[in-house]
């Protein structure tokens, strides 16, 4: 066990981990309002974030960005970037809701069933990005697509519009623009959700179907809006952290989901499912956690640091660290 | 009345019975009298390797490079065609027996070229050895596959027992470093490489660290890099997790030398890499194809791009069963017995293979990532 290196290294450990759990974070958002609502989990979440990803890419992509862009040619498009990135990735949960979800709640169906529907969809985006070139192929856009959709399962490359600008030091590491940015804007997004579900109309419709959806209804709140916006807002904030993560790391691939859901999910548990601070403070956890675990016992083991965590936190409290549920948080 | 009628039906099957035998075996003659002497010619050579998937870059230099024989050896036999087999595993060790078993269950392939990577070949080559096709690697270059008893297994280039110290050679002589570090990633191949790189470097290694296949964050192992001061990386792996790793290295603010091996060497990696993979070193046993003209040329002309990674030596591998077959091989068996007789010039090399199936002549070379494209230095063995 390496605690010098910990000591040592204790401030890139803990900022560079506070950027990856914001990431993380913003996509347990999506996790833990679909729960506090549905009582549903939705694994194919990680598939609205990884579609978010490609989102930003191609569109920087498309508008032709390259290392030698302006700066404020740069910004431009990574601010068009960033609205795509919220677009699709809010598509895909709204069409996700409507295809895989609502025809079975519908008909009340058991939720263990809803639960092998959201794994089926994952599977299925998944998929579908990483064939996008037999898909163009079927269609015949591949030759004038083909920047997009060649070698279709392997890496994708973000262009390299903004060199991160190292601004202070803390301690010894060198923070730089790139990590203010994704945790500052994963802070106000949060707490601009937080207030959402706080004080608006919507929000506090969507309160009061978590906590019990026949009273919600008698009382007139159409609770497929509700759902809707749900669905919609967990959405926004994973093609958020989509585009944040390709500015990070500066790739993506077809199947770049699946390892970043889990984790996203741990997260929201580990907060609290149905909790949305909770979903935050988790993120931010977890990713701190994994760093130190990677730091103390090597990085191959930082999953398994992770998920420990998790399982010793549910031990000793079930519901997670902030434990109370979507509805019955104080107004 | 019964027993007579069933006795005459009986009779009277038999004797058709006798009939469709000879039958039977006359024509069975009359076809080995046709093709015996001249090669057989509906046989096929298979190719098994990552197709499609993330590893599929280093796959298409190999499978081409066969390719590439088959077509000519067609082009001077054009009555007796060789089909070329091509099956995707995406080098993926779960995969891998599936596609194993379908090549094996084909029975006019009588030569495999691959499988491709370390990994799925020991998942496959017990399966494919019990069956008896015999097989030649042109790429999977972990030592233990020729130490598992396998009479069919053939290894055309040189495996990492001799890359890895020559790996560490490249850090302290060619780069100058006094402080190298290692870093691996789970893979079979990667980790038997950098082990024997680490201890090849002895007590001059300043840390070690191992990150999984997929891992797109590697921030802990960034820091652990530059808390060590170290002058040099080697990085054991394949190149999608390389091409990420170079970067968050350098926007750490690392500067030292890069040094990867085969299985980082695809042009995908320059392109995703960037600056950051300008200047990085790259081990190989595989010889630079732009170098054997007559091949690159060749190369050039039917995929109209220059050679990719292990190529000449899928060349080579293919040719050595294209030669079984004009030399009139025509089974499994057969082939394996001329594999392990096979004594001639190569594109890449003198071929000949050792008892377990090594071969004789082993060139490591090294080469640098220079202008976007990977420049051959020198021969480092």
């Amino acid at each position: 066990m390496d605690v010098q290196f910990l000591i040592d290294n204790i401030f890139t450990l803990t900022i560079t981990g506070l950027v990856l759990g914001s990431v993380y974070a913003l996509v347990a958002l999506g996790y833990t309002m679909v729960y506090g609502v549905l009582q549903l989990i939705n694994f194919a979440h990680s598939e609205v974030f990884m579609y978010g990803t490609f989102a930003a890419t191609f569109t920087v992509m498309a508008l032709g960005g390259t290392r030698d862009t302006s700066t404020g040619g740069a910004i431009l498009m990574l601010l068009l970037a960033l609205v795509a990135a919220m677009l699709v990735s809010g598509a895909i949960a709204l069409v996700l809701e409507r295809v895989a979800y609502r025809p079975l709640l519908r008909r009340n169906a058991p939720k263990l069933v809803v639960l092998i529907s959201s794994i089926g969809a994952s599977f299925v985006l998944a998929e579908i990005m990483g064939l996008r070139d037999k898909i163009t192929k079927f269609v015949g856009l591949d030759d004038s697509l083909s920047a997009y959709v060649t070698r279709a399962r392997n890496n994708v490359q973000f262009p390299d519009v903004v060199d991160p600008v190292r601004l202070f030091k803390i301690g010894d590491y060198n923070v730089n623009s790139i990590d203010l940015l994704i945790l500052g804007s994963a802070i106000l997004m949060m707490v601009g959700v937080d207030q959402f579900v706080r004080r608006s109309r919507l929000g506090r419709g969507i309160r009061a179907v978590a906590q019990d959806p026949e009273s919600a209804a008698l009382m007139g709140v159409n609770s497929t809006r509700v759902i809707q916006v749900t669905f919609l807002i967990g959405g926004l904030m994973a093609g958020a952290a989509a585009f944040f993560f390709v500015l990070k790391y500066t790739v993506t691939r077809y199947d770049v989901g699946f390892i970043l859901g889990v984790k996203a999910f741990t997260a929201a548990v580990l907060g609290g499912i149905g909790n949305l601070r909770g979903a935050l403070l988790g993120g931010l956890i977890l990713g701190v956690a994994e760093n130190y675990g990677s730091a103390l016992f090597g990085t191959e083991w930082k999953d398994v640091v992770a998920f420990l965590l998790l399982v010793l936190i549910l031990l000793f409290r079930p519901t997670g660290l902030l434990g109370e549920a979507l509805g019955k948080s104080r107004a | 009345m019964h027993t007579k009628h069933t006795l005459r039906t009986l009779a009277a099957l038999a004797a058709a019975g006798l009939a469709l035998t000879a039958c039977g075996t006359t024509g069975d003659s009359s076809d080995t009298a046709d093709s015996g002497g001249g090669p057989a010619c509906d046989l096929k050579i298979a190719f098994m390797g990552a197709l499609t998937g993330p590893a599929a870059g280093l796959g298409v230099g190999a499978v081409n490079g066969a390719e590439l024989a088959i077509d000519q050896y067609n082009d001077e036999h054009p009555d007796c065609k060789v089909t070329f087999s091509k099956n995707d595993s995406q080098s993926d060790p779960k995969q891998a027996p599936g596609v194993a078993k379908s090549i094996i269950d084909d029975a006019k392939v009588v030569g495999l070229v691959g499988p491709l990577f370390s990994g799925e070949s020991e998942a496959a080559d017990p399966l494919l050895n019990e069956a008896g096709l015999p097989m030649i690697t042109a790429s999977a270059t972990k030592p233990t596959l020729s130490e598992q008893g396998w009479t069919f297994f053939h290894r055309i280039l040189g495996n990492d027992e001799t890359q890895g110290p020559e790996v560490a050679k490249v850090l302290t002589d060619v780069a100058n470093s006094t402080k190298p570090f290692t870093i691996s990633d789970d893979s079979p191949y990667g980790q038997f490489l950098t082990g024997a790189a680490s201890d090849a470097l002895g007590d001059s290694l300043v840390g070690t660290d191992k990150i999984a296949t997929g891992q797109r964050d590697f921030e802990s192992t960034v820091t652990k890099v530059l808390s060590s001061k170290a002058d040099a990386v080697f990085f054991g792996g394949y190149y999608p997790e390389g091409e990420v790793l170079i970067k968050q290295l350098r926007s750490g603010g690392w500067d030292g030398t890069f040094v990867v091996p085969d299985g980082v060497k695809d042009k995908e990696y320059i392109e995703v890499a960037g600056p950051a993979g300008d200047g990085t070193l790259v081990t190989c046993p595989c010889v630079p194809g732009d170098k054997i003209t007559e091949f690159a040329k060749a190369y050039q002309a039917k995929f109209n791009e220059e050679p990719g990674t292990y190529g000449p030596e899928a060349y080579d591998a293919a040719n050595v069963f294209l030669d079984g077959i004009a030399d009139g091989v025509k089974d499994r068996a057969a082939m394996n017995d001329y594999v392990n007789g096979y004594d001639k010039d190569g594109i890449t090399k003198h071929v000949k293979f050792t008892e377990n199936g090594e071969s004789s002549e082993i060139p490591i070379w090294l080469y640098k990532v220079k202008g976007g494209e990977y420049v051959a230095v020198k021969q480092l063995a």
